[in-house]
Order: C-alpha cells, then sequence, then structure tokens
C-alpha cells in the first residue's frame, strides 16, 4: 500500500475520447481523458449522470475502440479486450446468463481450470457476497440485488489483475453494502487486485479509493484527482466519521457541484 | 391438476365432434363419408397388418431423418450466419425467395432430378431446412448487447460463445422454427409418396383411393393426424425442457429450476 506511488502506472490512459455516431448525429462521450492507476491501486470515478462513466470503462477494456487517444496496459497499447481484466457491468441483470444456473454463471469465464477447480471457486466467490445458498437457483430467481451480487461474484472468482466495476452497488441494500465494500477492500488487498470503481456515490468514493477522480460534464473531463490519506485499513464506523473523510467528501461533493457552474452561463436582464 | 381437467375439457369437444359426426354420417349413409366406427373397424385391421411395418415405419422413419438432417443443418448453420452480417447481407435475399416457395412445388423439382422413389428424404429435409435456418439466424442475431459485451470481457472461448451464450440466446426461435419445420416435413412426406414412393403413408392413402376403398383412406388420414399430434407432443415436451429456465415458461420449468 504505502509504495504503491512507486510502482510504475499498470493504467495509463492519454488524451482519450470517444464520439458515438448516431442516427441523429454524432455524440461526444468523454473528450481529452487523461490519468494513471498504479498497480494495486483503487480508484473510484465519480460524475454526473451520463456524463461518459461507463464509456470510459469500456474503452478501457478493450470493448470499444476511442476515436482518440489511448489507452495503455502494462505499457502496451490496449487493442482488443486484455487477458486477466474482469468487468462487473452496469446493467448487472443483463450480462448474467439466464440458461445458467448461479453457480454456472459464475464458474462459466473460469476456463483452462480444472472441472473441480471451477466449482470451489465459485462456490468460494459466491458465498464471500452472501450467497451461498443460491448456486442452484437461476439468476431471475434472485433479486436485483442478489443478482448484482452474483455479477461480483463472477468477476471475483475470475482473479482478475484489473478489474473494471460499473456502479457495482447500485441495487444493494445499504447494510450489505457496506460489507460488499469491504469485501472489496480485502479481496483487493489480499489478491493484489487493481480497481477501478465508477460510482454515484461520494461517500463510497471516499471510502474506497485511494485516490478519485472526478469527471466533468458530458462530454467527461478529469476535473480533479484527489488522494485520500486515509490509510489502508478502513472501517465503515470511524473511517466515515473522521474529519478527513469528511473534509475530503465535502471536496469532493463541491467539485461536482461545481461542474454546472463552470459551464452554465447566468442570462439576467 | 389444473392441466389435467383443461385438458380433459379439451377432449371433451373432441369427442362430442366424434359423436356428432358417427350420427350425421349413419343419417346420410354416403359412402364417400362413412361413419367413424367403420373407419375405426378399418384401422384396427390396416394398423395391426403388416401394412404398418411396411408403409408406416419406412415413411416415418423418413420423415424423422429428413427433420432431423433440417433441424441440425439449419441450427449450425443459422447459428453461424446469424452472426456474420456480411454473410446474411449477400444471403438473405436468396432466403427470402426460397423461403417464399410453397415447400410442396418442391416435390416435382426433386422427382425429376433425384427419381420418384428415392426423392422422399431429400425433400423433406430441403423443405424442413428453411422455417429453423431462418427463425435460428434471427435468433442468433438479436443476442443482447449486453451479453455480447460480458462473452467478450471474459474472453470466452468460440466454442463457449456460440454454444453456450449465441445458441442459448436463439433457443426460443430455434424451436418456434422447429415446429414449422416439423409440419412441413409432415406434408411433404405424404405429398411425395403420393407421387410414386413404393411405401410409405402417402403410397397407401394413393391405393385405397384407387380401390374406392374410402374407409381404408379414412384410417390413413387418421393414422396422419394421429401421428402429426405425437410427433408435436413430442416435440412441445422437447422444448419445455430445453427451455425450462425461462422465467415462468411452464409449470414444469418452476419446479425444474428450484430443484424440486
Ligand atoms: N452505444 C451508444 N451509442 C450512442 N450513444 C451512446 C452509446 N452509449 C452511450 N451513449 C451516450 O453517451 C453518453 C454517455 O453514456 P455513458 O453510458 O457512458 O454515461 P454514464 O456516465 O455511464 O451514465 P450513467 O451515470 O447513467 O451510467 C450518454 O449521453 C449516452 O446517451
Ligand atoms: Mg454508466
Amino acid at each position: 500500500m504505502t509504495d504503491l506511488s512507486k510502482a510504475g502506472p499498470m493504467l495509463e490512459v492519454t488524451d482519450l475520447g470517444h464520439t458515438y455516431q448516431g442516427k441523429d448525429g454524432a455524440h461526444d462521450a468523454i473528450d481529452a481523458l487523461g490519468f494513471s492507476v498504479g498497480a494495486g491501486e483503487l480508484v473510484c470515478v465519480v460524475g454526473p449522470s451520463g456524463c461518459g462513466k461507463s464509456t470510459l470503462l469500456r474503452t478501457i477494456a478493450g470493448l470499444v475502440r476511442p476515436s482518440r487517444g489511448a489507452v495503455s496496459l502494462h505499457g502496451s497499447p490496449v487493442d482488443g479486450v486484455p487477458a486477466d481484466l474482469a468487468v462487473v457491468f452496469q446493467d448487472y441483470s443483463r450480462s448474467l446468463f439466464p440458461w445458467l444456473s448461479v453457480q454456472r454463471n459464475v464458474e462459466f469465464p473460469l476456463r483452462g481450470l480444472a472441472r473441480a477447480e471451477r466449482a470451489s471457486r465459485a462456490a468460494e466467490a459466491l458465498a464471500s457476497v452472501g450467497l451461498d445458498k443460491a448456486g442452484r437457483k437461476y439468476p431471475w430467481q434472485l433479486s436485483g440485488g442478489m443478482q448484482q451480487r452474483v455479477a461480483i461474484a463472477r468477476a471475483l472468482a475470475y482473479r482478475p489483475a484489473l478489474l473494471l466495476m460499473d456502479e457495482p452497488f447500485a441495487s444493494v441494500d445499504a447494510q450489505t453494502r457496506f460489507e460488499l465494500e469491504d469485501l472489496l477492500l480485502r479481496v483487493r488487498r489480499e489478491q493484489d487486485t487493481t480497481v477501478l470503481l465508477v460510482t454515484h456515490d461520494i461517500d463510497e468514493s471516499v471510502y474506497l479509493g485511494d485516490r478519485v477522480l472526478v469527471l466533468s460534464k458530458s462530454p467527461a473531463t478529469v476535473v480533479a484527482e484527489l488522494t485520500v490519506d486515509l490509510g489502508a485499513e478502513r472501517d465503515q464506523i470511524t473511517t466515515r466519521a473522521s474529519e478527513e473523510f469528511v473534509e475530503l467528501r465535502a471536496r469532493v461533493a463541491g467539485l461536482l457541484q461545481g461542474v454546472p457552474q463552470q459551464r452554465s452561463v447566468p442570462v439576467e436582464h | 391438476m389444473r392441466l389435467l381437467k383443461e385438458a380433459g375439457q379439451r377432449w371433451v369437444v373432441f369427442a362430442v365432434a366424434v359423436l356428432v359426426w358417427e350420427l350425421l354420417a349413419r343419417a346420410a349413409d354416403d359412402v364417400f363419408f362413412p361413419p367413424p366406427t367403420t373407419i375405426a373397424e378399418a384401422a384396427g385391421e390396416l394398423w395391426f397388418s403388416p401394412l404398418f411395418g411396411e408403409h408406416v415405419v419406412p415413411g416415418v422413419g423418413r420423415m424423422l431423418a429428413g427433420f432431423a438432417t433440417a433441424a441440425v443443418v439449419g441450427v449450425a448453420l443459422g447459428v453461424l450466419l446469424g452472426r456474420s452480417a456480411t454473410a446474411m447481407a449477400y444471403l438473405s435475399p436468396a432466403f427470402t425467395f426460397i423461403r417464399s416457395i410453397p415447400p410442396p412445388l418442391l416435390v416435382p423439382f426433386f422427382a425429376a432430378t433425384i427419381g420418384v422413389t428415392s426423392m422422399q428424404l431429400p425433400t423433406i429435409a430441403f423443405g424442413a431446412l428453411w422455417p429453423v435456418l431462418l427463425n435460428t439466424v434471427d435468433g442468433a442475431r438479436s443476442v443482447d448487447a449486453t451479453k455480447v459485451e460480458t462473452a467478450r470481457a471474459f474472453r470466452l472461448s468460440r466454442a463457449q460463445w456460440l454454444l453456450g451464450v449465441v445458441l442459448p440466446s436463439a433457443l426460443p426461435k430455434v424451436f418456434a422454427g422447429l415446429r414449422l419445420s416439423l409440419s412441413i416435413a409432415l406434408v411433404l412426406m405424404v405429398i411425395s409418396e403420393l407421387i410414386g414412393s413404393l411405401n410409405g403413408v402417402g403410397n397407401q392413402l394413393v391405393q385405397a383411393q384407387r380401390d374406392y376403398a374410402l374407409p381404408a383412406m379414412w384410417a390413413w388420414i387418421v393414422l396422419l393426424g394421429i401421428l402429426g399430434y405425437l410427433f408435436n407432443t413430442l416435440l412441445l415436451l422437447a422444448e419445455r425442457r430445453a427451455l425450462a429456465w425461462q422465467p415462468g415458461h411452464s409449470p414444469e420449468a418452476k419446479t425444474l429450476a428450484t430443484g424440486g
């Protein structure tokens, strides 16, 4: 944790821009985005709704070829989906395969492993998100929050070097959310996973992140990059009550609110 | 229970219809419309005679073989073509053209090119291919975008992608196609046998017609109805099993899914 700054950047995003070509004209989703993430770091991305956060994750995952700029992973440019990467999609419900049981959904991407190893990894991941009893059910038999946890379990079982998460805790209740946040911190520490996590929740971004990237309104650019000096050990009660936490969260909120003010021109007569 | 009761009610209507038919046929006393009891008598003799082995078995065998060929080729080709926009752009005009030809019109063509005695199976296979092929293409095309991205993000193998994602996504459409293909296969079985087959139910039907053996003719027609009903039911059962994962697909699906 402490020597993270010395580690070379695992992920480097330079001058990244993407324009969607639609029937009703072109739409700039992100523009001139630049930042880097060190190996083992957990970076949170916050930004207004529709600003292009999911687009950013898609380009990093190699699912979308960006219109401008470059993404490089371990120093080599991303061209297609890199190995050792897992994504928790925002649309978690559709990203699960309805014809597979929950257990099979989690096992499905674990290629090249022995049958028993796949099963035990999936069972372990499901247990870690509190779904040890749901393995034989089908996704549609679970609540939205439970489905979201299946999607998280699937990504964890994959044991990626880089984990991209798009609002992964949006549909779970507050208590489960706290537990999943702590699970993520623990997994990250134990497996040395690098995490880039998009969230709507300002508190969450500060609680989880080593750094917080604040994005502007569409097309998204990086407004600010805050370092979170809360240490490696975090606690849902004491960390959130600490002065540093409260101050950081106020800064993120201010930056987010500041975004529209910078852009809009007051018209008064 | 509720289903059994519903099925029972449906059979009540059927039984009443047969009864009315019996009364009307007896009242009319027309050789062309023998009453069901007379047909049943003829059926009892014909169905349990060596004719069954000589005609029904080979005819149905060809039908099933043709249908199976169409199903395998149609599903395999459909999954591959459905995921290739370029291939479909080139092929879809030809497909639309072929699809709009009524399948029975193929019979004279196959009879001329392959020969009347051996064209039955290829005719059935070719005619039954199109519904399952085109429906599979349709289903394979419409894999949900998030699932496409999920498959790519986890770098699924090509086999996992085609068999584990595309095929199950297309499965509801595949079965819709298979049902159409089955009814076409049944129709083509009889029609191709009417023309000049050495055996088959169609062959016996023509034979009975030439002999003015109306009860026998009706007996074969009833047998065709029973066969059609039987194979449709079997296909429906297969569909229920294969689509048991679908939410609310059938009561059976629910018990299967919960492992009960
Ligand atoms: N496939 C697409 N084609 C065209 N436009 C798209 C596509 N995907 C996203 N967009 C547009 O790009 C913009 C950014 O979308 P994106 O999903 O990246 O935003 P987001 O920040 O993730 O939003 P949210 O907070 O709601 O998840 C939106 O205006 C959206 O309408
Ligand atoms: Mg999004």
